[in-house]
């Protein structure tokens, strides 16, 4: 319950941050709303020597219209996503799911950044970006990169944001009028999806996983069925032969792929209106 | 280092480690018990207090993030005798027992209607998913937010 | 409205982490190294680091201890297997004390705690009780067995001679964790040579005696206070090595102490319930009457076996639940594994035993092809029969439980509901809907005739204290004592004080247990109150100038008048208090209730599910309850005991389960992987009064705490199977997982 102690430093710019992880390397972690490290650290799972506080960053908590897509702060918490009229209009399916995050506690503090760069499989959001072919900006000693949702998780809790950048926008295309859904069987409403479905219909359909990888993954033998216009049990059943689930206390990897199925067939029927 | 927050409309400033979580700050430092620890995975909400208006649970934050910020606790609740209408309504329909996860349980109610003046029942009962109680069933504290709910609104 | 709620509302209570005692100035906290693995030999325990480490006073294992083992739960259960309190020689599950370290702050003791290096020589570990029963692998090679408790059935065969159907299962009813709010905590101080412990305990007279025992103190040179507690559900009766190691270390670093466990040790740490391996056979007619059962308990008694290990004399007891069944045979045997020990939980060994006769009476049903609710009503025990005498020997005070059914069946609309399920059938729609009915009757007070002690004392000011040895952890007992008191004396519950759980201001006390505080505690404060009165009656025939016998009090002004009858010419407590104490002692009566037998309380639950077909998923739809605890005092506080208990029952059935892996390692340990139940996952539930006041103690009253905890597990969990009925599922294990559903569904297709 009491994390190791360590250096703390609060940055005031995005600047400083990257600075400061520039100057520490491996030591140090940035600490947003700390709803993923902080748990970690209160088990001692987790014991950076630094933590540079980038949670007075009031600048990068924003949602925006940017014509093409809407440009989202990596700041803005759950809580901010949920109730965000923009989102209502152009992004529905994201909106809802930063509303299923957690409990309204967690929403209150958690950052969208914090939980993408976390990168943890069953998490909801990752699986939503993937859907909806979102995009991240990194800003880093070496300046600004973006990096396409597909690039960005690489394996359990591992993405390829760099440990000196600091992940400042994440970018969504708008889907207005596109046909969206969100599905997740959990034990409890506050748990972690058991297996979470995100799908985004739209000229390239996405389907986004959650908890049936490694790492946040799509179901794109799944999207391809869909987009073939295959029905929305045959969309779920190459859904539930696609990614790489384990076991655990709650589902084995038989259960996973079932639901899985189930799930993604939901998703495609109640998106398609049918 | 040297923080200061506006607890229940007081400022406070104190020396404290940046590993102090802001529950263990708030017990400990500011002498203010009724806020409560009951896990250590964010998991029970025994520990919610209000940061700057809405719940948070303070065993997931560092002292130091609430540095400058103003925090309400149970504490601060009340106005003087006068009880709060959640807190009214949580002993009118007798919500609580063993009283444990109650001031937790206030917080996060409070918050709650703020963000939801009318709530249906369902509401309630996800609005309050984050917070366990192990006495009531729930039963009598969704009653008391929606009777909370209902009177305020009246 | 309840007495406490204002406190608890405005600034929260007072629990032993939030105690400012003036003798616990100065504390030091204390931290517990436990085990990370679940059996081995401790080779070394090098202990040099963390006693240099900063704000560290002392470091001790079981080497340096010179105190005995903590003292059994139990007489029958073998010396051997009785525990140490920091682990000797070998650890017998995770999260077993190895280390106590003091220190100035507590974040020092946790730093400390990872300079603590000890080595083990793992060993097989024994997780399973069936596997333990066979004595492989030895939890305590001293005692040459990993048996605890052994009770013999008493027949063979023969006991279903002549039925015309039998039925036969296996079922688990799993481990659980309690999940008080708060977690165990205490604080311990030696005062002009006595020792003062704070606990957070159901039981301070238990605790008092337990360090009395292991000091080798006089029970008098101990004092403990149990101050507000965060909820206990059986376990926190007994005394743990954490707590009762408290005063030893507070003499080795000459301050007090204190110590609270986070909840991660609390899910290790803090005994479980339940765990029992269950095999039920049930026989009797196809018109649906029961002639025969049998119940095979093994109950998991975990590492060091407690208070868990002798319920199933409990479970034997209620065997046959609400049923006149002719012949009921019941063995059942406790063992040793390598997990956390087993003590008592909400409803402690009747939840088992009416879990098990409830799921045979649908397997019986099913067999028989006859409604379950039928089949009950075909062989409950009539209302004409009680007392009634079971098979198993035990008497039942009162009972109707044929109304009960009909009360409960009624207010479901249960026919409506059976057309709704046929509706769904016939539609194949993917969620279906399952009805669960359970009847049960549970033993309060008990298993033997239990005794209560209290003080009722009327002040010179003509205010009451009331000194009880019932211990309150949230049920409300300020609250319905004070009524209690004011109702018989006739004086205002502001001007009325209640003191418990302090063993120096309460002379005995059984604690609160076995729902029992109310029938036992609130019969003795009854008595007690009613002693007073007579005490007070010649003293206000002295002051009124009259016979004794022309004394009358009326309880509803707390007037003693005379002849003339009017009660302004009369005296109140005021004077007549005033005058015992100026004869030279109070006005009080101290009275030890005793009840002539445990009462026993009975009623029925019907459970409405939604089950989704194609994920497994379970939905509590509706929980009908009837519960009749005979004369109910404070029907606010009984109902919240029976929300509460609702509420436990339903999640043991649809998602609590402490769980380990084959070496033993806990998979549950902390409240984000163990599923306590929260308000998303229940509905509001409906209520039916039911009142049948027994004979056995003044108030009528049976217990109530447990009681909706015993009838809503059987019922949820049967109308998860109800609901797959028709596909061909005749059981489910709890919890009723998405899994375990689907898997049922699958199974019963192929």
């Amino acid at each position: 319950m009491i994390p190791l102690a360590f250096e703390y430093e609060r940055a005031d710019s995005a600047e400083a941050a990257i600075a400061a992880l520039a100057r520490h390397g491996d030591e140090a972690k940035l600490l947003a709303g700390g709803h993923s490290l902080l748990p970690l650290m209160k088990l001692r799972l987790a014991a950076p020597a630094v933590i540079v506080d980038i949670g007075r960053l009031s600048d990068l908590s924003y949602v925006r219209d940017e014509g093409a897509h809407l440009a989202i702060g990596a700041l803005t918490r759950h809580h901010d996503l949920a109730t965000s009229d923009l989102l209502a209009a152009e992004a529905p399916l994201l909106r809802h799911a930063a509303g299923q995050v957690g409990d309204p506690q967690v929403r209150h503090r958690g950052t969208i950044g914090g939980s993408v760069v976390h990168g943890d499989p069953a998490s909801d959001l990752p699986a939503v970006l993937l859907a909806m072919r979102a995009s991240v900006v990194v800003r880093g000693p070496g300046g600004e990169r973006t990096i396409a949702a597909d690039d960005l998780f690489t394996g359990f809790l591992e993405t390829t944001v760099g440990p000196d950048e600091l992940l400042t926008e994440i970018k969504v295309p708008k889907t207005a009028g596109a046909g969206w859904s969100f599905q997740k069987l959990a034990r409890r409403s506050q748990d972690w999806a058991i297996v979470g479905v995100a799908l985004q219909l739209g000229d390239q359909p996405g389907i986004g996983l959650v908890n049936m990888a490694p790492q946040p993954t799509r179901a794109v033998d799944a999207e391809a069925a869909l987009s073939a216009g295959a029905s929305p049990s045959e969309v779920g059943r190459s859904a539930s032969a696609e990614g790489d689930p384990s076991a655990d206390l709650n589902a084995s990897v038989e259960y996973r792929r079932h639901l899985a199925g189930v799930l993604v067939g939901r998703a495609v029927a109640e998106a398609q209106g049918s | 280092m040297q923080i200061s927050i506006t607890v229940n409309g007081r400022e406070r400033t104190s020396e404290v480690e940046p590993r102090t979580l802001l529950v263990h700050h708030i017990r400990d430092e500011l002498g203010l018990t009724g806020t409560n620890v009951g896990c250590d995975t964010t998991s029970c909400g025994a520990c919610t207090v209000l940061l700057d208006g809405e719940s948070v649970k303070s065993c997931t934050l560092l002292a130091v993030q609430a540095d400058g910020e103003s925090i309400t606790t149970i504490e601060g609740l009340a106005d003087g005798e006068k009880l709060h209408p959640v807190q009214a309504a949580f002993r009118e329909h007798h919500g609580l027992q063993c009283g444990f996860c109650t001031p937790g349980m206030v917080m996060a109610a409070v918050s709650l209607l703020a963000e939801q003046p009318d709530p249906t029942e369902h509401d309630v009962r996800e609005g309050l998913e984050g917070n366990l109680c192990r006495c009531t069933g729930y039963h009598n504290i969704v009653r008391a937010v929606l009777a909370a709910a209902e009177g305020s609104q009246a | 409205m309840r007495i406490e709620d204002p406190a608890l509302l405005t600034v929260g209570g007072t629990y032993v982490a939030d105690l400012r005692a003036p003798e616990l100035d100065g504390a030091a906290y204390v931290t517990y190294v436990r085990s990370t693995i679940a059996h081995a030999e401790i080779t070394s325990v090098d202990l040099t680091e963390a006693r240099s480490a900063p704000g560290v006073l002392g470091v001790f294992a079981a080497a340096d201890l010179d105190l005995d083992r903590l003292p059994s739960a139990s007489p029958i259960l073998p010396d051997a297997m009785r525990r140490p309190m920091l682990a000797t020689g070998r650890v017998r599950f995770v999260g077993e004390p190895v280390v106590a370290i003091v220190s100035e702050r507590p974040e020092q003791g946790v730093d400390a705690a990872d300079l603590v290096w000890i080595d083990y020589e793992p060993l097989p570990a024994v997780v399973d009780p069936t596997e333990a029963a066979r004595d492989e692998v030895l939890v305590h090679p001293d005692a040459g067995t990993n048996v605890a408790m052994d009770i013999a059935g008493r027949t063979g065969d023969e006991l279903f001679e002549g039925c015309e159907l039998v039925v036969r299962a296996e079922m688990v009813n799993q481990r659980l964790a309690a999940v008080p709010l708060e977690v165990r905590s205490a604080a311990s101080a030696w005062v002009d040579g006595r020792i003062w412990q704070w606990s957070s305990t159901q039981h301070a007279h238990g605790v008092r005696d337990s360090l009395a025992e292991v000091y080798g103190m006089d029970p008098a040179a101990v004092r403990v206070i149990a101050p507000d507690v965060g909820g206990g559900f059986g376990a926190k009766i007994g005394s743990t090595p954490e707590e009762v190691l408290l005063p030893w270390l507070a003499r080795q670093v000459g301050r007090p102490v204190r110590w609270t466990e986070t909840r991660s040790e609390n899910m290790v740490g803090m005994g479980h319930g339940r765990g029992q391996h269950q095999t039920v056979e049930i026989g009797g007619r196809r018109d649906g009457r029961v002639e025969a059962y049998r119940l095979t308990v093994l109950q998991d008694g975990g590492a060091y076996p407690s208070m868990g290990s002798v319920l199933p004399f409990l479970t034997r007891m209620m065997a046959p639940g609400t049923y006149d069944i002719a012949r009921v045979d019941v063995a059942a045997r406790s063992v040793a594994t390598n997990t956390t020990s087993t003590v008592a939980y909400r409803g402690a060994g009747r939840p088992e035993a009416t879990a098990a006769i409830e799921r045979a009476m649908d397997l019986f049903a099913a067999e028989a092809g006859l409604d379950p609710a039928e089949v009950r009503r075909r062989n409950v025990i009539p209302a004409d029969a009680f007392p009634h005498t079971t098979a198993m020997g035990v008497t039942y005070d009162i009972g109707d439980y044929e109304q009960a059914l009909d009360l409960v069946l009624d207010a479901a609309g249960y026919e409506d509901l059976r057309a709704e399920q046929a509706r769904r059938r016939a539609a194949d729609e993917q969620v279906q809907l399952g009805i669960g009915v359970s009847l049960y009757v549970e033993v309060t007070a008990g298993p033997r005739a239990g005794s209560e002690h209290a003080r009722v004392v009327v002040e010179s000011d003509g205010s009451a204290t009331v000194y009880t040895g019932s211990s309150s952890h949230g049920q409300g007992h300020h609250t319905a004592f004070t009524s209690l008191v004011s109702e018989r004396l006739g004086i205002a519950p502001e001007r009325i004080t209640i003191v418990h759980g302090d063993t120096d201001q309460v002379e005995r006390g059984a604690g609160t247990m076995g729902s029992r505080s109310l029938q036992l505690g609130g019969s003795a404060i009854h008595e007690a109150a009613g002693e007073v009165i007579e005490r007070a009656l010649p003293i206000a025939a002295r002051l009124l100038d009259t016979d004794v016998h022309e004394i009358r009090f009326d309880p509803t002004t707390g007037r003693f008048s005379g002849p003339d009858g009017s009660a302004a010419a009369g005296v109140g407590w005021v004077e007549v208090a005033g005058t015992s104490q100026f004869d030279g002692a109070p006005l009080a009566a101290a009275v030890d209730f005793t009840a002539e037998s445990p009462t026993y309380p009975f009623g029925a639950h019907v459970a409405v599910v939604d089950v989704d077909t194609e994920t497994g998923r379970v939905v509590l739809r509706r929980h009908i309850a009837v519960d009749d605890a005979g004369r109910i005092l404070n029907p606010l506080l009984a109902e919240g005991q029976r929300h509460g208990g609702i509420a436990q029952g339903a999640a043991q059935a649809l998602l609590e389960e402490v769980c380990f892996d084959e070496d033993g390692n806990p998979v549950t340990s902390n409240l984000a992987d163990y599923a306590v139940i929260s308000a998303a996952e229940l509905p509001s539930f409906e209520l039916v009064d039911m009142e049948t006041p027994t004979p056995i103690n003044p108030l009528g009253a049976k217990g109530i705490g447990e009681s909706g905890t015993i009838g809503s597990t059987p019922a949820v969990q049967s109308a998860v199977v109800d609901a797959l009925a028709h596909l061909g599922v005749r059981h489910v294990d709890m919890p009723a997982t998405p899994e375990r559903v689907w898997r049922a569904i699958r199974a019963a297709q192929t």
